[in-house]
Protein backbone atom coordinates (compact mmCIF):
# COMPACT_ATOMS: atom_id res chain seq x y z
CA UNK A 1 0.00 0.00 0.00
CA UNK A 2 1.35 3.52 -1.07
CA UNK A 3 1.66 4.60 2.58
CA UNK A 4 3.34 1.44 4.11
CA UNK A 5 6.93 2.16 2.85
CA UNK A 6 6.77 5.09 4.46
CA UNK A 7 5.54 3.95 7.78
CA UNK A 8 8.44 1.50 7.23
CA UNK A 9 11.22 3.79 6.38
CA UNK A 10 9.86 6.09 9.42
CA UNK A 11 10.86 3.31 11.79
CA UNK A 12 14.07 2.30 9.92
CA UNK A 13 15.09 6.23 9.91
CA UNK A 14 13.25 8.32 12.49
CA UNK A 15 15.46 10.91 12.67
CA UNK A 16 16.09 11.82 8.88
CA UNK A 17 14.84 14.89 7.63
CA UNK A 18 11.78 13.63 5.35
CA UNK A 19 10.80 17.03 4.31
CA UNK A 20 12.41 20.19 4.09
CA UNK A 21 10.30 23.69 3.48
CA UNK A 22 12.47 26.07 2.05
CA UNK A 23 12.37 29.42 4.19
CA UNK A 24 9.98 27.74 6.70
CA UNK A 25 11.36 24.38 8.08
CA UNK A 26 12.07 20.95 7.71
CA UNK A 27 10.31 17.38 9.50
CA UNK A 28 11.71 14.36 10.62
CA UNK A 29 9.99 10.75 9.33
CA UNK A 30 9.10 10.51 13.25
CA UNK A 31 7.12 13.62 13.36
CA UNK A 32 5.72 13.63 9.98
CA UNK A 33 4.85 9.76 11.21
CA UNK A 34 3.32 10.97 14.21
CA UNK A 35 1.43 13.96 12.69
CA UNK A 36 0.10 11.85 10.27
CA UNK A 37 -0.90 9.74 12.61
CA UNK A 38 -3.12 12.34 14.37
CA UNK A 39 -3.97 13.48 10.63
CA UNK A 40 -5.77 9.81 10.63
CA UNK A 41 -7.44 9.58 14.18
CA UNK A 42 -9.37 13.18 13.39
CA UNK A 43 -10.51 12.55 10.24
CA UNK A 44 -11.76 8.93 11.92
CA UNK A 45 -13.22 10.88 14.37
CA UNK A 46 -14.66 13.42 11.86
CA UNK A 47 -16.64 10.60 10.43
CA UNK A 48 -14.67 9.79 7.68
CA UNK A 49 -13.62 6.22 6.93
CA UNK A 50 -12.21 4.01 4.39
CA UNK A 51 -13.02 4.50 0.98
CA UNK A 52 -14.08 7.30 1.74
CA UNK A 53 -12.46 10.58 -0.35
CA UNK A 54 -11.30 13.59 1.53
CA UNK A 55 -10.36 17.22 -0.27
CA UNK A 56 -6.67 19.54 0.05
CA UNK A 57 -7.46 22.93 -0.99
CA UNK A 58 -3.91 23.44 0.56
CA UNK A 59 -0.41 25.06 -0.98
CA UNK A 60 2.08 22.48 -1.18
CA UNK A 61 3.60 22.58 2.59
CA UNK A 62 4.90 20.10 4.69
CA UNK A 63 0.90 20.49 6.02
CA UNK A 64 -0.08 18.95 2.76
CA UNK A 65 2.57 16.08 3.19
CA UNK A 66 1.20 15.05 6.84
CA UNK A 67 -2.31 15.44 5.37
CA UNK A 68 -1.96 13.13 2.56
CA UNK A 69 0.12 10.17 4.80
CA UNK A 70 -2.79 10.91 7.47
CA UNK A 71 -5.74 10.23 4.71
CA UNK A 72 -3.73 7.19 3.14
CA UNK A 73 -3.13 5.94 7.09
CA UNK A 74 -7.26 5.79 7.23
CA UNK A 75 -7.86 4.09 3.79
CA UNK A 76 -9.10 6.85 2.77
CA UNK A 77 -8.12 8.51 -1.22
CA UNK A 78 -7.17 11.98 -1.54
CA UNK A 79 -8.40 14.52 -3.82
CA UNK A 80 -6.00 17.30 -4.62
CA UNK A 81 -7.07 20.81 -5.93
CA UNK A 82 -5.34 23.41 -7.51
CA UNK A 83 -5.41 25.95 -5.04
CA UNK A 84 -4.69 29.02 -7.54
CA UNK A 85 -7.87 27.82 -9.76
CA UNK A 86 -11.02 29.45 -9.84
CA UNK A 87 -13.12 28.52 -7.09
CA UNK A 88 -16.02 27.07 -9.00
CA UNK A 89 -13.34 24.49 -10.63
CA UNK A 90 -12.53 23.36 -7.36
CA UNK A 91 -16.10 23.23 -6.01
CA UNK A 92 -17.06 20.91 -9.20
CA UNK A 93 -14.31 18.59 -8.41
CA UNK A 94 -14.95 18.02 -4.47
CA UNK A 95 -18.63 18.00 -5.14
CA UNK A 96 -18.02 15.81 -8.21
CA UNK A 97 -16.11 12.88 -6.21
CA UNK A 98 -18.38 13.61 -3.43
CA UNK A 99 -15.34 14.58 -0.57
CA UNK A 100 -16.35 13.39 2.56
CA UNK A 101 -14.25 16.10 4.00
CA UNK A 102 -11.71 18.76 3.09
CA UNK A 103 -8.48 19.77 4.14
CA UNK A 104 -8.71 23.67 3.61
CA UNK A 105 -6.41 26.78 4.04
CA UNK A 106 -8.42 29.31 5.55
CA UNK A 107 -7.53 31.65 2.92
CA UNK A 108 -9.47 29.52 0.18
CA UNK A 109 -12.65 29.00 2.36
CA UNK A 110 -14.96 31.61 2.35
CA UNK A 111 -14.66 31.58 -1.64
CA UNK A 112 -14.96 27.69 -1.77
CA UNK A 113 -17.83 27.49 0.81
CA UNK A 114 -19.84 30.25 -1.73
CA UNK A 115 -19.05 27.99 -4.38
CA UNK A 116 -19.90 24.92 -2.76
CA UNK A 117 -23.38 26.45 -1.37
CA UNK A 118 -23.87 27.00 -5.14
CA UNK A 119 -23.79 23.54 -5.73
CA UNK A 120 -26.09 22.25 -3.18
CA UNK A 121 -23.13 20.35 -1.62
CA UNK A 122 -21.14 21.15 1.53
CA UNK A 123 -18.72 18.21 3.09
CA UNK A 124 -16.74 19.00 6.09
CA UNK A 125 -14.43 21.75 6.08
CA UNK A 126 -10.95 21.03 8.13
CA UNK A 127 -9.69 24.30 8.36
CA UNK A 128 -6.44 25.52 8.47
CA UNK A 129 -5.39 29.05 9.37
CA UNK A 130 -2.51 29.05 6.74
CA UNK A 131 0.41 26.36 5.38
CA UNK A 132 3.56 26.20 6.39
CA UNK A 133 6.34 23.87 8.26
CA UNK A 134 3.18 21.56 9.70
CA UNK A 135 2.51 24.30 12.24
CA UNK A 136 -1.01 25.42 10.94
CA UNK A 137 -1.85 21.61 11.05
CA UNK A 138 -0.56 20.76 14.28
CA UNK A 139 -2.02 24.08 15.80
CA UNK A 140 -5.72 23.03 14.03
CA UNK A 141 -5.54 19.22 15.60
CA UNK A 142 -5.30 20.77 19.07
CA UNK A 143 -6.98 22.93 19.19
CA UNK A 144 -9.59 19.98 17.61
CA UNK A 145 -8.40 17.67 20.25
CA UNK A 146 -9.62 20.46 22.76
CA UNK A 147 -12.78 20.15 21.65
CA UNK A 148 -13.02 16.70 20.87
CA UNK A 149 -10.60 14.13 21.58
CA UNK A 150 -9.83 11.75 18.41
CA UNK A 151 -9.19 8.29 19.96
CA UNK A 152 -6.62 6.40 18.40
CA UNK A 153 -7.09 4.15 15.24
CA UNK A 154 -5.19 1.44 13.59
CA UNK A 155 -3.52 2.36 10.26
CA UNK A 156 -5.38 0.55 7.42
CA UNK A 157 -4.25 -1.75 4.76
CA UNK A 158 -6.42 -1.26 1.92
CA UNK A 159 -6.68 -4.21 -0.96
CA UNK A 160 -4.71 -3.32 -3.38
CA UNK A 161 -7.67 -1.96 -6.05
CA UNK A 162 -8.61 0.41 -3.20
CA UNK A 163 -8.51 4.32 -4.63
CA UNK A 164 -5.43 6.06 -3.55
CA UNK A 165 -5.70 9.41 -5.06
CA UNK A 166 -7.98 10.84 -7.54
CA UNK A 167 -6.19 13.35 -9.92
CA UNK A 168 -8.70 15.72 -11.81
CA UNK A 169 -7.58 16.37 -15.51
CA UNK A 170 -8.79 18.76 -18.51
CA UNK A 171 -12.41 17.36 -19.53
CA UNK A 172 -13.12 17.50 -23.08
CA UNK A 173 -17.00 18.32 -22.25
CA UNK A 174 -15.81 21.65 -20.20
CA UNK A 175 -15.58 20.27 -16.73
CA UNK A 176 -12.60 18.35 -15.41
CA UNK A 177 -12.66 14.68 -15.07
CA UNK A 178 -11.27 12.58 -12.34
CA UNK A 179 -8.77 9.86 -12.89
CA UNK A 180 -8.95 6.73 -10.12
CA UNK A 181 -5.84 5.58 -9.21
CA UNK A 182 -5.73 2.44 -6.96
CA UNK A 183 -2.91 1.37 -4.49
CA UNK A 184 -1.79 -1.30 -6.85
CA UNK A 185 -1.62 1.67 -9.68
CA UNK A 186 0.75 3.46 -7.75
CA UNK A 187 2.67 1.22 -5.40
CA UNK A 188 3.72 -0.95 -8.93
CA UNK A 189 4.43 2.69 -10.65
CA UNK A 190 7.12 3.77 -7.59
CA UNK A 191 8.76 0.11 -6.92
CA UNK A 192 9.69 1.04 -11.04
CA UNK A 193 11.10 4.08 -10.09
CA UNK A 194 12.76 2.23 -7.16
CA UNK A 195 14.30 -0.01 -9.78
CA UNK A 196 15.36 2.50 -12.36
CA UNK A 197 16.63 5.56 -10.08
CA UNK A 198 18.11 3.71 -7.04
CA UNK A 199 17.13 6.22 -4.22
CA UNK A 200 19.45 6.14 -1.72
CA UNK A 201 18.69 7.86 1.70
CA UNK A 202 21.27 10.98 1.14
CA UNK A 203 19.30 11.80 -2.09
CA UNK A 204 17.64 14.97 -1.92
CA UNK A 205 14.21 14.64 -4.40
CA UNK A 206 12.95 17.87 -5.52
CA UNK A 207 8.89 18.64 -5.44
CA UNK A 208 8.34 21.00 -8.46
CA UNK A 209 5.35 19.85 -9.79
CA UNK A 210 2.15 20.65 -7.70
CA UNK A 211 0.57 18.04 -6.01
CA UNK A 212 -2.70 17.73 -8.13
CA UNK A 213 -0.43 17.43 -10.59
CA UNK A 214 0.76 13.36 -12.00
CA UNK A 215 4.63 14.02 -11.53
CA UNK A 216 3.95 14.89 -7.18
CA UNK A 217 3.19 11.06 -7.07
CA UNK A 218 6.68 10.29 -7.53
CA UNK A 219 7.73 13.39 -6.00
CA UNK A 220 6.43 12.27 -2.81
CA UNK A 221 6.44 8.30 -2.24
CA UNK A 222 9.11 7.37 -3.64
CA UNK A 223 12.23 9.70 -1.59
CA UNK A 224 9.91 8.81 1.44
CA UNK A 225 9.65 5.19 0.71
CA UNK A 226 13.60 5.00 0.68
CA UNK A 227 14.46 7.55 3.50
CA UNK A 228 15.68 10.42 2.12
CA UNK A 229 15.16 13.89 1.84
CA UNK A 230 11.52 15.67 0.07
CA UNK A 231 12.18 19.60 -0.76
CA UNK A 232 9.24 21.37 -1.38
CA UNK A 233 9.45 24.06 -3.97
CA UNK A 234 6.71 26.99 -3.91
CA UNK A 235 4.91 27.62 -6.80
CA UNK A 236 5.75 30.98 -6.85
CA UNK A 237 9.37 30.05 -6.73
CA UNK A 238 8.62 27.16 -9.35
CA UNK A 239 7.93 29.39 -12.33
CA UNK A 240 10.33 31.63 -11.50
CA UNK A 241 13.97 30.51 -13.14
CA UNK A 242 16.12 33.14 -11.29
CA UNK A 243 14.77 32.14 -7.51
CA UNK A 244 14.95 28.87 -8.54
CA UNK A 245 18.28 28.35 -9.73
CA UNK A 246 19.75 28.89 -6.26
CA UNK A 247 17.50 27.14 -4.49
CA UNK A 248 18.29 24.05 -6.65
CA UNK A 249 21.82 24.71 -6.00
CA UNK A 250 21.63 25.75 -2.30
CA UNK A 251 19.34 22.71 -1.01
CA UNK A 252 21.74 20.22 -2.75
CA UNK A 253 19.07 18.80 -4.52
CA UNK A 254 20.33 15.33 -6.00
CA UNK A 255 17.29 14.38 -8.18
CA UNK A 256 14.95 17.04 -10.19
CA UNK A 257 11.88 16.17 -11.58
CA UNK A 258 9.45 18.63 -13.81
CA UNK A 259 8.08 19.20 -16.87
CA UNK A 260 10.63 20.94 -18.93
CA UNK A 261 9.12 24.25 -20.04
CA UNK A 262 10.76 25.14 -16.60
CA UNK A 263 13.90 23.42 -17.32
CA UNK A 264 14.06 25.47 -20.39
CA UNK A 265 13.44 28.84 -18.41
CA UNK A 266 16.09 27.68 -16.21
CA UNK A 267 18.72 27.29 -18.83
CA UNK A 268 17.78 30.41 -20.76
CA UNK A 269 17.21 33.09 -17.62
CA UNK A 270 18.42 30.74 -14.36
CA UNK A 271 22.71 32.12 -15.18
CA UNK A 272 23.30 28.48 -13.93
CA UNK A 273 27.26 29.24 -14.38
CA UNK A 274 26.60 30.72 -10.81
CA UNK A 275 25.74 27.86 -8.92
CA UNK A 276 27.20 24.69 -7.91
CA UNK A 277 25.16 21.84 -9.11
CA UNK A 278 27.71 19.36 -8.00
CA UNK A 279 24.96 17.32 -5.90
CA UNK A 280 22.79 16.80 -8.76
CA UNK A 281 23.11 13.55 -10.20
CA UNK A 282 19.43 12.91 -12.17
CA UNK A 283 17.09 14.95 -14.78
CA UNK A 284 13.95 14.07 -14.80
CA UNK A 285 11.78 15.38 -17.06
CA UNK A 286 7.80 14.55 -18.14
CA UNK A 287 4.87 16.09 -19.50
CA UNK A 288 5.38 16.95 -23.06
CA UNK A 289 8.44 17.54 -25.54
CA UNK A 290 11.42 18.75 -24.65
CA UNK A 291 12.99 21.08 -27.63
CA UNK A 292 16.57 19.43 -27.95
CA UNK A 293 17.78 23.15 -28.46
CA UNK A 294 17.11 24.42 -24.81
CA UNK A 295 17.94 20.20 -23.86
CA UNK A 296 21.17 21.12 -25.73
CA UNK A 297 21.62 24.23 -23.77
CA UNK A 298 21.14 22.64 -20.38
CA UNK A 299 22.99 19.63 -20.73
CA UNK A 300 25.79 21.65 -21.85
CA UNK A 301 25.40 24.19 -18.96
CA UNK A 302 25.00 20.82 -16.49
CA UNK A 303 26.61 17.71 -18.36
CA UNK A 304 27.17 15.97 -15.08
CA UNK A 305 23.71 14.71 -14.12
CA UNK A 306 22.04 11.37 -15.89
CA UNK A 307 18.91 12.77 -17.97
CA UNK A 308 15.44 10.66 -18.50
CA UNK A 309 12.52 11.93 -20.59
CA UNK A 310 9.49 10.04 -18.67
CA UNK A 311 6.57 9.38 -20.81
CA UNK A 312 3.19 9.00 -19.58
CA UNK A 313 -0.49 10.47 -19.20
CA UNK A 314 -2.12 10.45 -15.49
CA UNK A 315 -4.15 7.59 -16.65
CA UNK A 316 -0.85 5.35 -16.68
CA UNK A 317 1.36 7.50 -14.97
CA UNK A 318 5.24 7.09 -16.46
CA UNK A 319 4.55 4.72 -19.05
CA UNK A 320 7.54 4.56 -21.20
CA UNK A 321 11.62 5.84 -20.22
CA UNK A 322 14.30 7.17 -22.35
CA UNK A 323 18.00 8.34 -21.17
CA UNK A 324 19.29 10.91 -23.34
CA UNK A 325 22.90 10.21 -24.04
CA UNK A 326 25.26 13.03 -23.68
CA UNK A 327 26.32 15.55 -25.47
CA UNK A 328 23.64 16.16 -27.62
CA UNK A 329 25.22 16.30 -31.27
CA UNK A 330 24.71 20.24 -32.68
CA UNK A 331 23.06 18.98 -35.97
CA UNK A 332 20.14 17.43 -33.66
CA UNK A 333 17.17 19.04 -33.93
CA UNK A 334 14.41 16.12 -33.90
CA UNK A 335 13.18 15.44 -30.53
CA UNK A 336 13.79 12.58 -28.18
CA UNK A 337 12.45 8.86 -28.32
CA UNK A 338 9.59 8.49 -25.62
CA UNK A 339 11.88 5.40 -25.08
CA UNK A 340 10.99 2.25 -23.81
CA UNK A 341 7.88 0.78 -21.85
CA UNK A 342 8.47 0.25 -17.85
CA UNK A 343 9.16 -3.33 -16.91
CA UNK A 344 5.37 -3.09 -14.55
CA UNK A 345 3.29 -1.73 -18.02
CA UNK A 346 2.97 -3.81 -21.60
CA UNK A 347 2.72 -1.34 -24.26
CA UNK A 348 1.02 -2.11 -27.98
CA UNK A 349 0.33 0.18 -30.78
CA UNK A 350 -2.95 -0.59 -32.86
CA UNK A 351 -4.69 1.23 -35.21
CA UNK A 352 -8.29 3.16 -35.84
CA UNK A 353 -10.10 -0.41 -35.24
CA UNK A 354 -7.73 -1.45 -32.49
CA UNK A 355 -5.86 -4.30 -34.17
CA UNK A 356 -2.65 -4.29 -33.25
CA UNK A 357 0.03 -3.43 -35.46
CA UNK A 358 3.72 -4.01 -36.70
CA UNK A 359 6.75 -2.65 -35.36
CA UNK A 360 7.58 0.49 -37.32
CA UNK A 361 3.51 1.08 -38.69
CA UNK A 362 2.40 4.71 -36.99
CA UNK A 363 -0.71 4.02 -34.59
CA UNK A 364 -2.59 4.60 -31.01
CA UNK A 365 -0.12 3.46 -27.87
CA UNK A 366 -2.02 1.69 -25.70
CA UNK A 367 -1.00 0.59 -22.55
CA UNK A 368 -1.90 -2.15 -19.76
CA UNK A 369 -0.50 -3.54 -16.72
CA UNK A 370 -0.56 -2.80 -12.94
CA UNK A 371 -0.15 0.81 -13.09
CA UNK A 372 -3.30 1.75 -15.38
CA UNK A 373 -6.35 3.50 -13.97
CA UNK A 374 -9.31 2.24 -12.74
CA UNK A 375 -11.44 5.28 -14.97
CA UNK A 376 -12.91 8.41 -14.50
CA UNK A 377 -14.52 9.37 -11.43
CA UNK A 378 -18.45 8.15 -12.20
CA UNK A 379 -17.87 8.58 -16.08
CA UNK A 380 -18.98 5.14 -16.95
CA UNK A 381 -18.84 6.01 -20.80
CA UNK A 382 -15.46 7.90 -21.29
CA UNK A 383 -13.66 5.06 -19.18
CA UNK A 384 -15.45 2.51 -21.30
CA UNK A 385 -14.02 5.01 -24.50
CA UNK A 386 -10.85 5.36 -22.70
CA UNK A 387 -9.95 1.35 -23.09
CA UNK A 388 -10.17 -1.12 -25.39
CA UNK A 389 -10.52 -5.03 -25.07
CA UNK A 390 -7.88 -7.43 -26.94
CA UNK A 391 -9.08 -10.76 -27.96
CA UNK A 392 -8.43 -12.39 -24.37
CA UNK A 393 -10.67 -9.69 -22.98
CA UNK A 394 -7.65 -8.03 -21.50
CA UNK A 395 -7.79 -3.70 -20.86
CA UNK A 396 -5.68 -1.59 -22.33
CA UNK A 397 -5.75 2.31 -21.98
CA UNK A 398 -5.88 4.14 -25.28
CA UNK A 399 -3.38 7.43 -24.71
CA UNK A 400 -4.52 9.38 -28.00
CA UNK A 401 -0.98 9.63 -28.72
CA UNK A 402 0.57 8.13 -32.30
CA UNK A 403 3.56 6.98 -32.24
CA UNK A 404 6.24 4.57 -34.17
CA UNK A 405 8.51 1.43 -32.46
CA UNK A 406 11.62 1.50 -33.50
CA UNK A 407 13.71 -1.44 -34.11
CA UNK A 408 15.33 -1.72 -30.96
CA UNK A 409 11.83 -1.01 -29.16
CA UNK A 410 12.02 2.57 -27.85
CA UNK A 411 9.08 4.17 -28.96
CA UNK A 412 8.98 7.90 -31.06
CA UNK A 413 5.93 10.03 -30.09
CA UNK A 414 4.55 11.77 -33.23
CA UNK A 415 1.68 13.61 -32.04
CA UNK A 416 -2.05 13.37 -30.91
CA UNK A 417 -5.34 11.76 -32.70
CA UNK A 418 -7.60 14.59 -30.63
CA UNK A 419 -7.93 18.00 -29.51
CA UNK A 420 -5.68 17.66 -26.59
CA UNK A 421 -2.32 19.67 -26.15
CA UNK A 422 0.50 19.84 -23.73
CA UNK A 423 0.71 23.62 -22.19
CA UNK A 424 3.36 24.45 -19.83
CA UNK A 425 3.23 20.39 -18.82
CA UNK A 426 -0.04 20.31 -18.37
CA UNK A 427 -2.46 18.62 -20.23
CA UNK A 428 -5.64 20.50 -21.89
CA UNK A 429 -8.66 19.97 -23.63
CA UNK A 430 -9.38 22.66 -26.12
CA UNK A 431 -12.58 21.81 -25.69
CA UNK A 432 -12.84 22.61 -22.20
CA UNK A 433 -10.98 25.99 -22.88
CA UNK A 434 -14.34 26.48 -25.47
CA UNK A 435 -16.66 25.54 -22.83
CA UNK A 436 -15.08 28.57 -20.45
CA UNK A 437 -15.44 31.11 -23.28
CA UNK A 438 -19.06 30.41 -24.08
CA UNK A 439 -19.39 31.16 -20.55
CA UNK A 440 -19.54 34.75 -21.09
CA UNK A 441 -22.30 36.65 -21.69
CA UNK A 442 -20.98 38.08 -25.21
CA UNK A 443 -19.74 34.81 -26.73
CA UNK A 444 -21.85 33.91 -29.61
CA UNK A 445 -19.49 31.22 -31.24
CA UNK A 446 -16.07 30.21 -29.61
CA UNK A 447 -13.33 27.89 -31.33
CA UNK A 448 -9.85 27.16 -30.51
CA UNK A 449 -7.16 26.00 -32.27
CA UNK A 450 -3.36 25.02 -30.99
CA UNK A 451 -0.43 26.56 -32.82
CA UNK A 452 3.14 24.70 -31.85
CA UNK A 453 5.73 26.59 -29.82
CA UNK A 454 8.98 25.58 -29.08
CA UNK A 455 8.42 27.56 -25.28
CA UNK A 456 5.07 27.18 -24.14
CA UNK A 457 4.58 23.95 -25.77
CA UNK A 458 1.79 25.61 -27.83
CA UNK A 459 0.26 28.62 -28.29
CA UNK A 460 -3.51 28.69 -28.30
CA UNK A 461 -5.90 30.91 -30.27
CA UNK A 462 -9.10 31.66 -29.62
CA UNK A 463 -11.99 32.46 -32.40
CA UNK A 464 -14.70 34.18 -31.33
CA UNK A 465 -18.32 35.73 -32.73
CA UNK A 466 -19.77 38.21 -31.11
CA UNK A 467 -23.44 38.92 -29.65
CA UNK A 468 -23.21 42.72 -29.30
CA UNK A 469 -22.41 45.41 -32.00
CA UNK A 470 -19.23 46.09 -29.72
CA UNK A 471 -17.28 42.96 -28.52
CA UNK A 472 -14.93 42.94 -25.40
CA UNK A 473 -11.63 44.21 -25.61
CA UNK A 474 -8.81 41.83 -24.80
CA UNK A 475 -7.72 43.14 -21.61
CA UNK A 476 -11.42 42.28 -20.63
CA UNK A 477 -11.32 38.42 -21.97
CA UNK A 478 -8.24 38.00 -20.37
CA UNK A 479 -9.74 39.38 -16.89
CA UNK A 480 -12.82 36.95 -17.52
CA UNK A 481 -10.63 33.54 -18.94
CA UNK A 482 -8.55 34.52 -15.37
CA UNK A 483 -11.68 34.06 -13.29
CA UNK A 484 -12.85 31.14 -15.25
CA UNK A 485 -10.12 28.87 -16.31
CA UNK A 486 -6.82 27.61 -14.59
CA UNK A 487 -4.12 30.70 -15.65
CA UNK A 488 -2.63 27.79 -17.91
CA UNK A 489 -5.84 27.56 -20.04
CA UNK A 490 -5.99 31.23 -21.05
CA UNK A 491 -5.55 32.07 -24.82
CA UNK A 492 -2.52 33.73 -26.28
CA UNK A 493 -5.02 35.26 -28.59
CA UNK A 494 -8.30 36.32 -29.63
CA UNK A 495 -9.53 36.87 -33.34
CA UNK A 496 -13.03 38.41 -33.42
CA UNK A 497 -14.99 37.32 -36.68
CA UNK A 498 -18.57 37.72 -37.73
CA UNK A 499 -19.35 34.58 -37.58
CA UNK A 500 -16.51 31.19 -37.10
CA UNK A 501 -15.96 29.34 -40.66
CA UNK A 502 -18.32 26.66 -41.18
CA UNK A 503 -17.96 22.59 -43.10
CA UNK A 504 -20.75 21.89 -45.41
CA UNK A 505 -21.98 20.09 -42.87
CA UNK A 506 -22.18 23.07 -40.58
CA UNK A 507 -19.35 22.24 -37.62
CA UNK A 508 -17.13 24.75 -37.20
CA UNK A 509 -14.48 24.76 -39.86
CA UNK A 510 -10.84 24.03 -37.69
CA UNK A 511 -9.06 23.23 -40.76
CA UNK A 512 -9.77 26.47 -42.06
CA UNK A 513 -9.18 27.80 -38.19
CA UNK A 514 -5.91 26.38 -38.56
CA UNK A 515 -5.23 27.42 -41.83
CA UNK A 516 -5.64 31.59 -40.09
CA UNK A 517 -3.65 31.15 -36.96
CA UNK B 1 16.18 56.29 -19.31
CA UNK B 2 12.47 57.57 -19.37
CA UNK B 3 10.73 59.40 -16.14
CA UNK B 4 7.50 58.48 -17.88
CA UNK B 5 7.70 55.00 -16.06
CA UNK B 6 3.90 53.91 -16.28
CA UNK B 7 4.03 55.56 -19.66
CA UNK B 8 7.19 53.20 -20.85
CA UNK B 9 5.54 50.26 -19.17
CA UNK B 10 2.09 50.35 -20.93
CA UNK B 11 3.71 50.89 -24.06
CA UNK B 12 5.93 47.45 -23.14
CA UNK B 13 2.66 45.22 -22.31
CA UNK B 14 0.41 46.39 -24.81
CA UNK B 15 3.29 45.70 -27.54
CA UNK B 16 4.25 42.04 -26.46
CA UNK B 17 1.28 40.90 -24.60
CA UNK B 18 -1.91 42.62 -25.96
CA UNK B 19 -0.97 43.50 -29.91
CA UNK B 20 -3.54 45.09 -31.26
CA UNK B 21 -5.62 46.08 -27.98
CA UNK B 22 -7.02 49.55 -27.73
CA UNK B 23 -4.80 51.02 -25.48
CA UNK B 24 -7.63 52.52 -23.06
CA UNK B 25 -8.21 49.25 -21.78
CA UNK B 26 -4.72 48.90 -20.50
CA UNK B 27 -5.02 51.34 -17.25
CA UNK B 28 -2.96 51.85 -14.24
CA UNK B 29 -4.92 49.86 -12.07
CA UNK B 30 -5.59 46.86 -14.98
CA UNK B 31 -4.28 43.35 -13.00
CA UNK B 32 -2.02 42.05 -15.08
CA UNK B 33 -0.96 38.67 -13.30
CA UNK B 34 -3.96 38.08 -11.34
CA UNK B 35 -6.17 39.69 -14.44
CA UNK B 36 -4.17 36.81 -16.90
CA UNK B 37 -2.76 39.20 -19.05
CA UNK B 38 1.24 38.09 -17.93
CA UNK B 39 1.46 34.78 -17.71
CA UNK B 40 4.94 33.60 -15.94
CA UNK B 41 7.20 34.24 -18.52
CA UNK B 42 5.55 37.25 -19.75
CA UNK B 43 5.93 38.58 -16.66
CA UNK B 44 9.73 37.55 -16.27
CA UNK B 45 9.85 39.72 -19.85
CA UNK B 46 8.29 42.67 -18.14
CA UNK B 47 11.27 42.40 -15.24
CA UNK B 48 13.66 42.09 -17.62
CA UNK B 49 12.36 45.16 -19.29
CA UNK B 50 12.56 47.20 -16.24
CA UNK B 51 15.57 45.74 -15.01
CA UNK B 52 17.07 47.28 -18.46
CA UNK B 53 14.97 50.30 -19.08
CA UNK B 54 15.62 51.95 -15.52
CA UNK B 55 18.81 50.91 -14.38
CA UNK B 56 17.54 49.10 -11.75
CA UNK B 57 17.42 45.52 -10.06
CA UNK B 58 14.79 43.72 -8.57
CA UNK B 59 14.91 40.90 -5.68
CA UNK B 60 14.05 37.79 -6.30
CA UNK B 61 11.22 37.80 -3.68
CA UNK B 62 9.62 40.89 -5.50
CA UNK B 63 8.65 39.12 -8.64
CA UNK B 64 5.51 38.44 -8.30
CA UNK B 65 1.41 39.82 -8.26
CA UNK B 66 2.09 41.27 -4.88
CA UNK B 67 4.28 43.47 -6.44
CA UNK B 68 4.04 43.72 -10.27
CA UNK B 69 0.12 43.31 -10.62
CA UNK B 70 -1.00 46.37 -11.89
CA UNK B 71 1.18 49.11 -13.86
CA UNK B 72 1.22 51.63 -10.87
CA UNK B 73 2.82 48.81 -8.50
CA UNK B 74 5.04 48.65 -11.37
CA UNK B 75 6.06 52.14 -11.26
CA UNK B 76 6.18 52.31 -7.72
CA UNK B 77 8.71 49.53 -7.44
CA UNK B 78 10.54 51.43 -9.92
CA UNK B 79 10.45 54.88 -8.08
CA UNK B 80 11.32 53.16 -4.68
CA UNK B 81 14.63 51.49 -6.20
CA UNK B 82 15.27 54.58 -7.96
CA UNK B 83 15.38 57.29 -5.13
Amino acid sequence: MLHIPFGRAARQYPDHVAVIEPGKGSISYRDLDAVSDRVRDRLRADGVGPGDRVGLCLHKSIDTVAAIYGILKLGAAYVPVDPGAPPARNAFILNNCAVKLAVIAARFEDHLRAELEKLGTMPSLFVLADTGAGAALRHALDEAEAKRPAPSTPTATPAAGELAYILYTSGSTGKPKGVMLSHENAVSFVDWCSEVFAPRTSDRFSSHAPFHFDLSILDIHLPLKHGATLVLVAEDIGKDPVRLAPLIADHRITCWYSAPSILSLLAQYGKLDRYDYSALRLVLFAGEVFPVKHLRVLTKLLPAPEYFNLYGPTETNVCTFYRVSLPIPDERSVPFPIGKVCSHLEARVVDDRGRELSRGDEGELCIAGRGVMQGYWSLPEQTSRAFHEDESGRRWYRTGDIVVEAADGDYTYLGRRDRMIKRRGYRVELGEIEAGLYRHPSVKEAAVVAVADEEAGHRVKAFLSCRDAKHPSLVQMKGFCAQNLPLYMIPDEFVWCDALPKTSTDKVDYQQLKAMA
Amino acid sequence: MTDDIEGAVKSFILKEFLPGEDPAELTDATPLITGGVLDSIATLKVVMFIEETFGISLQAHEVDSEHLDTIAQIAQLVRAKKS
